[in-house]
């Protein structure tokens, strides 16, 4: 809009000209186009202040998402050092790869140590051996007790296999590759054995498949997200099964059926003001009544999807009544008329027609249930669990405590890990969201 | 049955029942001239059916899984305890997971009681039996509910007025959930702090100064004796919260003002969700940035002008917390100034007054209650942020207005005394529901002062 600015340019001079011509002053006529000036520079002012805020709140926005991927895109590879593991089956003491017991009772960690003393045949002392070691991850002696079981005719023979590293070395090994090689744990002796290995290119970075299979452990190597992963899908199951059929009653019974009357009042009353309350203090809830109430085991996707489910009530209930509201009152006048049932009058019209809607206020309640984790610490979900869940009675973690977990953890490889962690979580809320939109532009009815 | 299997039958019992209602009333009416005789349309008569097979066995499932565990303990415990032995409570429950641990397989190491393998075998019986017991009569339940309601179907049964009347109670029932929630976080944390108060007396919680809730946990345990003074508490929040007001109250306002009033609309589509994705990213990643991004550089920037900020200060917690709430004040105020009628600018720009006058002395007065209602909010919602400040914000409480310092809030603490292990009757948990009491009412007092705002002091103008 242009006329504001015009208006205001040409009424202060109209203005000046009449006061010129009464008291024919110059001195007037100056201090009113300074003046004039001022003002304007004041608009421009203003108007810079508020392009900044805009560019302060985007600068945010950029930095922290620059922050999390520039922290955490090398969690996604993780670094391998080929080993020339020779499955000797005397050592072993495995005549059957078949037997369990055998296998179980093999010194896959003492091969391994055996391997590395063999490439490196200069390394004398006790204690640099036990160092040498530590370059594959401890939990490599499973790792290759698998692959022999999977593949039984190895027992003899000599295999190459791609061991994960210790998360120091993997540190070491991906800051090396940016040119600035980070030490922590890593001394010069650890560090020269490393370069030698990268030498003989027995080192290299692979997909981090680990990442996505694996559950939590306290090895950064070897810890995963899957755990998290399936422990929010089926906390978010709970929370959708049951806040969306009683977010859309409530929505229905206040907009179709309730009486003006003071419970009528008193129910909407308490739904706005849940909207408002800190969800920490639906946590204190779940610990007291589910917990300590009705003595629901502690840590299990079960509970936090019922604590979820109380937290998201209001928005979906909020969002839903907006959806009914939006359909016209024509629509339930025509249905009624032609001789249907006020229960056929919803079912049949009323919620077809605003189902787009509460389906997208929906989608934004469970994108807030993914993303919270106060009410979850309350109710014992910060338990390290390394197992993937099998059911919503299994304890589990879900990806913002794991990220939470993790942040917390003292080891300079979870940071990246945490980082990872956190890609997935905005890619998974990212993708709701843009669903809900989607949807909105897709189904929404202008009537 | 497993419950879960047990669920799934009578999903499939209850669905076969409305399928025989629906043609039992077809077929009642065949020989009187068809559907057009009944009453209720068919769709009415199997649906009553269905209701009649569901609610009552849903309702003994429910009754049963309530109260069986209860039950079930009681009987193996006076197993157990056979010539009226006065065992501590401690001892039972260490008694009742040994036993369970015998039944999972899982106990290592010691080899247990005779009694208590008894007692296992006893315990599994028991589970089996209950479970029979229940798959059974949930069963027949529904099934005799079904053929009850079956017989009852005739051309004049009015089967519709039943449902009808039922789908509407089962809607007020679950519209009354809502007030279900605020009466259990009512009663929740009332009555652990009622209890708190018993041991701590309410006006050392409210204005003692010192707050160091380390209590011992045994007799003979050295420990802190236990200070529950939470003025620090409630300064550290108010710290934290000022700080974040500062910063989201100016950048949110003025975007709010800039993408209402000067931009374009192309401009204003693209960006405003742009600004809004801030409100949905999850508080921990906030918190992690925080903690890792923020509070080093405040800190490395402190340390360059000659100050020595805490690695936990209030002000990376603090700023962090205002980026987050930008979004919630700038929506909010979108929303007011939108309300201004635009007869209102018009006139004022008519009169000679420039774009920024005319907002800053017409458009942001008529809106002001909208504002201050939305700013309220915004302080509310600082209040109760857990995740950013237990990440980034300290433990240690300390009284202090400097925003260098390390100071911890009210949530940090409910978060770190329920966490972990814990005792339900120490004062040091108790006090977490304290804090939460206070929480609680502020932020609701807050929520009331705000709509309370709008209420009085808002302009009609259409």
């Amino acid at each position: 809009m242009t006329s504001g600015k015009k208006m205001s340019v040409e009424n202060p001079v109209d203005h000046n000209n009449s006061a010129n011509r009464v008291k024919g002053s110059v001195v007037d006529t100056e201090r009113f186009k300074k003046r004039l000036a001022q003002r304007y520079r004041a608009e421009q002012r203003f108007r810079l202040y508020g392009l900044m805020s805009i560019g302060f709140g985007l600068l945010c926005l950029v930095l922290l998402f620059t922050d999390i991927i520039g922290k955490g895109h090398s969690a996604f590879f993780e670094t391998r050092v080929s080993m020339d593991i020779h499955f000797d089956a005397e050592y072993l003491q495995i005549t059957d790869v078949s037997s369990e017991q055998q296998l179980n009772n093999a010194n896959f960690d003492g091969l391994i140590k055996r391997t590395w003393r063999a490439q490196f045949p200069d390394v004398k002392s006790r204690s640099d051996k036990r160092l040498l070691a530590t370059i594959s991850s401890s939990g490599s002696g499973y790792f290759i007790r698998d692959q022999l079981a999977l593949n039984p005719h190895w027992l003899g023979t000599q295999q190459t296999l791609w061991l994960l590293v210790d998360d120091d070395v993997d540190v070491y090994y991906k800051s090396r590759q940016k040119g600035d090689a980070y030490m922590g744990r890593v001394n010069e002796k650890l560090a020269s054995w490393i370069e030698s290995l990268i030498a003989e290119e027995r080192m290299e970075l692979n997909f981090n498949t680990t990442f996505f299979t694996a559950g939590d452990s306290r090895e950064p190597e070897q810890a995963g997200i899957r755990g998290a992963m399936v422990g929010s899908l089926w906390t978010l199951l709970i929370t959708l099964i049951l806040s969306f059929p009683i977010g859309v009653a409530a929505a229905i019974y206040l907009e179709e059926y309730a009486p003006q009357n003071r419970w009528t009042d008193l129910i909407e009353v308490n739904i706005n003001n849940l909207a408002a309350v800190p969800s920490i203090i639906f946590g204190l809830l779940g610990l007291a009544i589910f917990i300590n109430f009705f003595e629901l085991p502690r840590s299990v996707p079960l509970v936090g999807g019922l604590v979820l489910t109380l937290m998201t009530l209001p928005t979906i209930i909020i969002s839903s009544r907006a959806a009914i509201k939006a359909v016209p009152p024509s629509i339930r006048e025509a249905a009624l008329g032609i001789g249907a049932s006020k229960m056929q009058v919803v079912l049949h019209h009323v919620l077809p027609l605003a189902m787009p809607g509460m389906l997208t206020g929906t989608i934004i309640g469970m994108a807030q249930a993914l993303g919270e984790t106060a009410p979850l610490l309350m109710i014992g979900m910060v338990a390290f669990i390394v197992d993937v869940p099998g059911s919503v009675t299994d304890p589990a973690a879900v990806l913002p405590v794991q990220i939470f977990l993790w942040a917390d953890s003292p080891e300079r490889a979870f940071v990246e890990k945490t980082s990872a962690a956190i890609m997935v979580l905005l890619t998974f809320l990212i993708v709701m969201n843009t669903l809900a939109v989607l949807l909105r532009k897709r189904l929404e009815r202008r009537w | 049955m497993e419950t879960s299997n047990l669920l799934l039958a009578l999903v499939m019992v209850i669905a076969v029942s409305y399928a025989f209602g629906r043609g039992r009333s077809i077929s009642v009416v065949a020989p009187l001239g068809g559907i057009k005789t009944l009453n209720s349309l068919p769709f009415y008569h199997g649906m009553l059916t269905a209701l009649w097979c569901a609610i009552p066995s849903l309702f003994l499932t429910l009754l049963w899984l309530l109260f069986e565990p209860k039950i079930i303990e009681t009987l193996v415990i006076s197993q157990i305890i056979i010539d009226g032995e006065q065992v501590s409570s401690d001892k039972l429950s260490l008694m009742l997971n040994t036993v369970e641990n015998i039944l999972a397989g899982t106990l290592l190491g010691i080899e247990p009681s005779q009694a208590l393998i008894d007692a296992a075998e006893h315990l599994r019986s028991l589970r089996q039996t209950s479970q029979m017991a229940m798959t059974v009569s949930t069963l027949s339940l529904a099934m005799m509910g079904g053929l009850w309601a079956m017989t009852k179907i005739s051309p004049n049964y009015g089967a519709r007025v039943k449902v009808e009347k039922t789908f509407k109670i089962v809607l007020l029932a679950c519209s009354c959930i809502a007030i279900l929630t605020t009466i259990g976080i009512v009663l929740s944390v009332l009555f652990e702090s009622l209890r708190f108060f018993k041991s701590i007396p309410a006006t050392d919680f409210l204005f003692g100064l010192q707050w160091s809730p380390q209590t011992a946990i045994r007799a003979d345990q050295v420990g802190g004796s236990g200070a529950f003074g939470a003025v620090p508490l409630f300064a550290g929040t108010m710290l934290i919260s000022f700080i974040a007001m500062l910063v989201a109250v100016p950048v949110g306002l003025m975007a709010a003002i800039y993408l209402s009033e000067y931009a374009s609309t192309r401009f204003r589509t693209y960006i405003k969700p742009l600004i809004e994705i801030l409100a949905g990213i999850p508080t921990v990643v906030y918190g992690f940035f925080a903690a890792l991004t923020v509070a080093p550089a405040i800190r490395e920037a402190g340390s360059m002008v000659g100050l020595s900020p805490s690695s936990e200060s209030a002000l990376a917690a603090g700023l962090v917390m205002g980026v987050m709430i930008i979004p919630f004040v700038s929506s909010l105020s979108d929303d007011v100034i939108n309300a201004v009628p635009q007869s209102l600018r018009d006139g004022s720009l008519g009169l000679g007054a420039t774009r920024s006058e005319t907002i800053k002395q017409v458009v942001i007065p008529a809106a002001l209650p909208g504002i201050v209602s939305g700013v309220l909010l915004a302080a509310s919602r600082a209040i109760g942020e857990t995740m950013i400040v237990v990440m980034a914000a300290g433990l240690a409480a300390k009284l202090t207005a400097n925003p260098l310092e390390s100071v911890t809030t009210v949530t940090v603490q409910i978060v770190t005394l329920l966490v972990g292990d814990q005792e339900f009757d120490s004062p040091k948990t108790l006090a977490a529901f304290a804090l939460g009491l206070m929480l609680f009412t502020v932020t609701l007092g807050l929520n009331f002062i705000a709509q309370h705002v709008v209420k009085k002091y808002r302009e009609q103008y259409d």
